[in-house]
């Protein structure tokens, strides 16, 4: 593990895996949304807004796995002070963000002619609009604490563990309560969806995982970029004040 | 003997999300009954609210019980889990996934004589996903999502 703790190996493998990284996740993912949008058959009951699902579950899954990346970079940045896990956790902030609020506007589309709403305050749709404002206020309190304690800053490590509580509470929501959304789909113990729906579904998780990890890494190298300018800049005022 | 600080801090991050974690849980255990976003037809017949409040129905629409009432503009059915039945009236326009066998929330009052009277009725989908050319392989996926819907 700490083998990538240093910034400048880190920075020659993500030179090549960002770029191979977007690249396929944007052809895989446009494949898979071609496929679910024009050639998977339409559902028995809800007909063609099923295929909402092909961008409703990617953005889901990417909006809690964005937070759990949060979650895992905070740990390892209060136990083992890795030098790049604090960067992480900064630049899973925004795209998980953005695939949560995708997630949330398809899914108020598709309730509208699936359910008759728009929303409603069930346990699935409560506890995943917590999550956006939870990134809210992530990407808030990083960037104010950054500003006064620098990358290194405890503050958002802390509350990125505290806020990932929500994540198994959005996963069990339709489980333990009572709720408008329908319970999970696909599970470990199989697919109560028809393999016409469930494999460009899957494909479109891992284009759109590719994606997401691509700009990741992407925002990654934008931050460490920044510091060393950062950096740069202070020596140079540094040394023109002696 | 000198502990290691990294091993220290593992240790005192592990012990903050145990407790974190048992609060959380303590929380939900809390919420079970209150976060429920509908009654099912056993929790109605059980303890049935006061015809002042409103309250959610949900549960599966039995199969041929959807009618039009005399009006012509009201339709009655009955919601069901696999323990307890419940009749309902609406009048309006059902969603479009509203038929019978699915899953359905009915937002509305209990009325005096034990018939659920809705005044918004909300289509349920449940998490079967089948392709229209294979209609006829659905029974036991409905009984399946029926026996889950309690």
């Amino acid at each position: 593990m700490h083998g990538f703790a240093n910034p400048a190996r880190f920075l020659r493998i993500a030179r090549w895996l960002m770029p191979l990284c977007m690249g396929a996740g944007i052809f895989i993912a446009l494949a898979a949304l071609g496929w679910g949008l024009l050639f998977a058959p339409a559902e028995r009951l809800q007909g063609e807004t099923v295929r909402i699902v092909y961008l409703h579950v990617p953005s889901a899954w990417l909006g809690m796995a964005g937070w759990s990346g949060i979650a895992i970079a905070s740990f390892t940045q209060l136990v083992w002070r890795h030098p790049l896990a604090g960067i992480a956790a900064r630049a899973c902030a925004v795209p998980g963000a953005v695939f949560t609020a995708i997630c949330l506007v398809t899914g108020s589309l598709w309730g509208r002619p699936a359910w008759g709403t728009w929303w409603v305050w069930d346990g699935r749709l409560t506890s995943m609009l917590v999550l956006l404002f939870l990134y809210f206020g992530w990407i808030a309190l990083a960037q104010a604490s950054e500003a006064s304690d620098g990358a290194d800053s405890k503050a958002p490590a802390i509350f990125g563990l505290v806020g990932a509580i929500n994540i198994p509470i959005i996963h069990y929501s339709v489980i333990w309560w009572n709720s408008q959304h329908q319970p999970p789909s696909i599970t470990t113990g199989g697919s109560a969806m028809s393999g016409a729906f469930l494999w460009p579904l899957l494909i479109a998780m891992l284009g759109f995982t590719l994606l997401f990890a691509g700009v990741v890494l992407a925002r990654m190298r934008a931050i460490l970029a920044q510091q060393q300018a950062e950096a740069r800049l202070r020596r140079k005022a540094l040394a023109q004040g002696n | 003997m000198a502990i290691k600080a990294k091993h220290q801090r593992l240790v005192l991050l592990g012990i903050a999300m145990v407790v974190l974690i048992g609060a959380a849980i303590l929380a939900i255990w809390a919420l079970r009954n209150q976060a429920s976003y509908f009654y099912v037809p056993r929790e109605i017949i059980a303890n049935p609210p006061e015809s002042s409040r409103g309250v959610r129905l949900g549960g599966m629409v039995e199969k041929g019980s959807i009618h039009t009432l005399p009006d012509g503009v009201s339709i009655a059915f009955v919601v069901e889990d696999n323990q307890a039945k419940v009749p309902v009236t609406f009048r309006g326009i059902v969603p479009s996934l509203f038929v019978e066998g699915s899953g359905v929330v009915a937002e509305g009052h209990m009325g005096s004589d034990g018939t659920f009277v809705a005044d918004n009725l909300l289509a349920k989908h449940d998490e079967n996903y089948v392709p229209r050319e294979m209609q006829n392989m659905t029974g036991k996926q409905m009984q399946q999502a029926m026996a889950k819907g309690k």
